[in-house]
């Protein structure tokens, strides 16, 4: 705001338009789509988008720190396939998921570690790893591409919980959101993230350990992928890994970045995630209700996409300070 | 009377003379044909994937008939990318143990087009299957999806009885992939014939459960009087059923599907009620076909690309009340003959 009370445009942020955007494409769909504004559908919407606002989270925090991480659907499908699999074939349940808890951190692990003390690029190592997860366990540890939960167990029961009529992933969002944004904001190792993103030499200078926070970052990140995994199988009763053939992965990406968590790190937080996700759920159910065919649909989505990108490229410049070799 | 009885033994040394005797030299030319025309011949399969039941009750089925006619029988997995398929075609043509017939699961109308009058051309036999192309192969095995089609709407009005809304609500698969768009051909031909019948969304899933199970809850958040809803594949028929299940419509909307009539996917979820009607194939004579036409392909002595066969595999919209105990087909049960 300027002395004359209008709005300063030149200070508005990626963030700032994105959520201008949402606000006016909600407006335009209440008024113009019959439906649109009824509460259930405000549900199914904030719904629609839980497990890949969870997935988003993860990935601001790594994004944040200068790193991305493009494993995180193949641990969500296959993590989660691995452990129904074991399950249908009589392994008891405590067990099983000691097993996927110790294989999903173990990846986490390696991704942090390779990324942190082994200086490869953050893209390379974790599509390498996403792809070595979705073909060890695709081909050693599950016989097929959908695996059913087994009936009555706690991630059937899980997907039909209600509170106030309300899906309980919603709540679950809701509460990573909160506790991401207690840890970014309020830790400080959370603070730490921010310094390590915007300029890692420095934050390593000043005696941040950079390298463990780094390991860290992944091991969250696949920690959540577990999270959505677990919902989605809990909603639908069973996991399809083909899932990770799909777009979700760059969706995961788009709401990020689109929220305005710049991709050269440092900026950003569990605000922009929710005004990304905002963006996309209005836009999907809006699409949908109108019957766009997907194929536009995914047009429409790409070019909003780029658009944004761009949109960050002029907004949060790289300068020589903050470039470095391997940046993505 | 001991003329006759002479004369019958008579008879009967004679009978015995005559009928037995060649049987000890005449053979049946049959089998040495066919074992000369069909062993050590190769046959392929490159489904969409190997990772579902259709292309692992095709491989159970198929090996142990190609085996057993001493064929070899191999598959690759292209693992759902359109690419790698294409790689995968590429290779086997062009491979020292180029296969004599190559059966393709095809993702689209198109891609393969080219590579499959290659393989011909190299002379390997081209059998289409499950997933029409434009492309006039050898043989085509698999649905005629505009019927399918139409059996599901059949199914679907049948669900919904005289007296409920009629509308009706499609998840579609996709707008390239033949299945989707012949089924999608099939329903609409039905719904000519019964105009009180209306389609109110028809959403695309891209053959993804959770897609599915957001496009339907937003169907029935805007037309929660819907009386039946016809998902285009039982892979991503699970998401439409778990939107019906959150807006506690269970019961109320009848659930249309189609798949491969492998018990867990199809006749378990009939049984409780999930799915209303599943349109299945049946997946052993199917293959049965597809054998059927190799070993006369083979057999024919007819040049690759000279034929051009449809086989429509018999299709039938099964319901809880029609369920029998063979009905499906049990994955597991294949997996663990296969094991032993």
């Amino acid at each position: 705001m300027n002395a004359i009370g209008w709005p300063n445009w030149r200070s508005l942020n990626q963030e700032g338009i994105v959520f201008a955007i949402a606000v006016v494409l909600f407006a335009a769909a209440a008024i113009g789509l019959p439906g649109f504004i009824d509460p259930n559908n405000l549900v199914a919407i904030v719904r629609s988008v839980s497990v890949l606002g969870i997935l988003a989270l993860g990935m601001a925090i790594v994004i944040i720190g200068r790193g991305i991480d493009l494993s995180a659907v193949a641990i969500m499908a296959m993590s989660v396939a691995w452990y129904l699999q074991l399950l249908n074939s009589g392994t008891p349940d405590g067990l099983a998921f000691a097993y996927v808890l110790a294989g999903v951190l173990a990846i986490g692990l390696l991704n942090g570690f390779l990324v942190a003390y082994a200086d490869v690029p953050a893209i390379f190592v974790t599509l390498a790893t996403g792809s070595f997860v979705f073909g060890y366990v695709r081909s050693q540890l599950i016989s097929q591409d959908a695996v059913p939960v087994p009936q009555g167990h706690w991630v059937e029961l899980l997907g039909g919980l209600r509170f106030l009529d309300i899906p309980v992933e919603v709540f679950i969002f809701a509460g990573l959101a909160f506790v991401f944004f207690l840890f970014l904001r309020f830790t400080k190792w959370g603070r730490y993230i921010y310094f390590a993103g915007d300029n890692p030499v420095a934050a390593r200078n000043i005696g941040i350990p950079v390298r463990p926070m780094l390991v860290l970052r992944y091991v969250l990140s696949a920690f959540v992928a577990l999270i959505a995994g677990l919902l989605t199988a809990a909603s639908l009763h069973s996991i399809n890994t083909r899932i990770v053939n799909s777009t979700l992965l760059y969706d995961i990406v788009l709401v990020a970045v689109i929220g305005g968590i710049g991709l050269s790190g440092g900026r950003g937080g569990v605000r922009n995630v929710l005004v990304g996700a905002a963006l996309i759920g209005i836009l999907l159910n809006a699409m949908t209700i109108i019957d766009i065919p997907l194929l536009y649909q995914n047009l429409i989505k790409a070019a909003i996409l780029l658009g944004a990108i761009i949109v960050d490229g002029f907004i949060n410049p790289r300068d020589e300070q903050t470039a470095q070799q391997g940046d993505i | 009377m001991k003329i006759i009885r002479t004369f019958m033994a008579a008879a009967a040394v004679f009978a015995v003379s005559v009928f037995s005797a060649p049987s000890f030299a005449a053979e049946d030319p049959g089998p040495a044909a066919y074992s000369q025309a069909l062993k050590g011949k190769r046959v392929m399969l490159i489904p969409m994937a190997m990772g579902f039941d259709l292309a692992q009750g095709w491989t159970h089925f198929l090996k142990k008939e190609v085996e057993a006619w001493g064929g070899t029988f191999e598959t690759r997995d292209p693992n759902w990318v359109v690419d790698a398929g294409a790689q995968a075609i590429t290779d086997a043509i062009s491979s020292d143990t180029r296969p004599d017939v190559l059966i393709i699961h095809s993702p689209d109308l198109n891609s393969y087009a080219k590579l499959m009058k290659k393989a011909q051309a190299a002379g390997t036999y081209v059998l289409l299957v499950d997933n029409p192309a434009n492309f006039p192969a050898d043989a085509f095995v698999g649905s005629d999806w505009d019927r399918l089609g139409q059996l599901e709407a059949e199914a679907a009005i049948k669900g919904c009885g005289p007296n409920s809304s009629k509308k009706l609500g499609l998840v579609q698969g996709d707008q390239a992939n033949s299945s989707s768009l012949y089924q999608y051909a099939g329903i609409m031909k039905v719904l000519e014939k019964n105009p009180d019948f209306k389609v109110v969304a028809k959403p695309d899933s891209n053959w993804d459960a959770t897609t599915s199970r957001n496009v339907t809850t937003t169907m029935l958040q805007q037309n929660p009087d819907i009386c039946a809803i016809i998902d285009f594949w039982d892979g991503d028929a699970t998401g439409a059923a778990a939107a019906i299940r959150d807006a506690k419509l269970e019961g109320k909307v009848f659930l249309v599907t189609t798949g491969g009539g492998e018990k867990t996917a199809d006749c378990d979820k009939l049984q409780d009620g999930t799915y209303g009607a599943v349109v299945m194939t049946d997946l052993a004579r199917q293959s049965g076909d597809m054998n059927a036409i190799i070993k006369f392909l083979l057999q024919s002595g007819q040049p690759a690309g000279t034929s051009k066969t449809y086989i429509y595999t018999l299709e039938k919209a099964t319901t809880k009340a029609d369920l029998k105990p063979d009905s499906c087909w049990d994955l597991k049960a294949l997996q663990a003959e296969t094991a032993k």
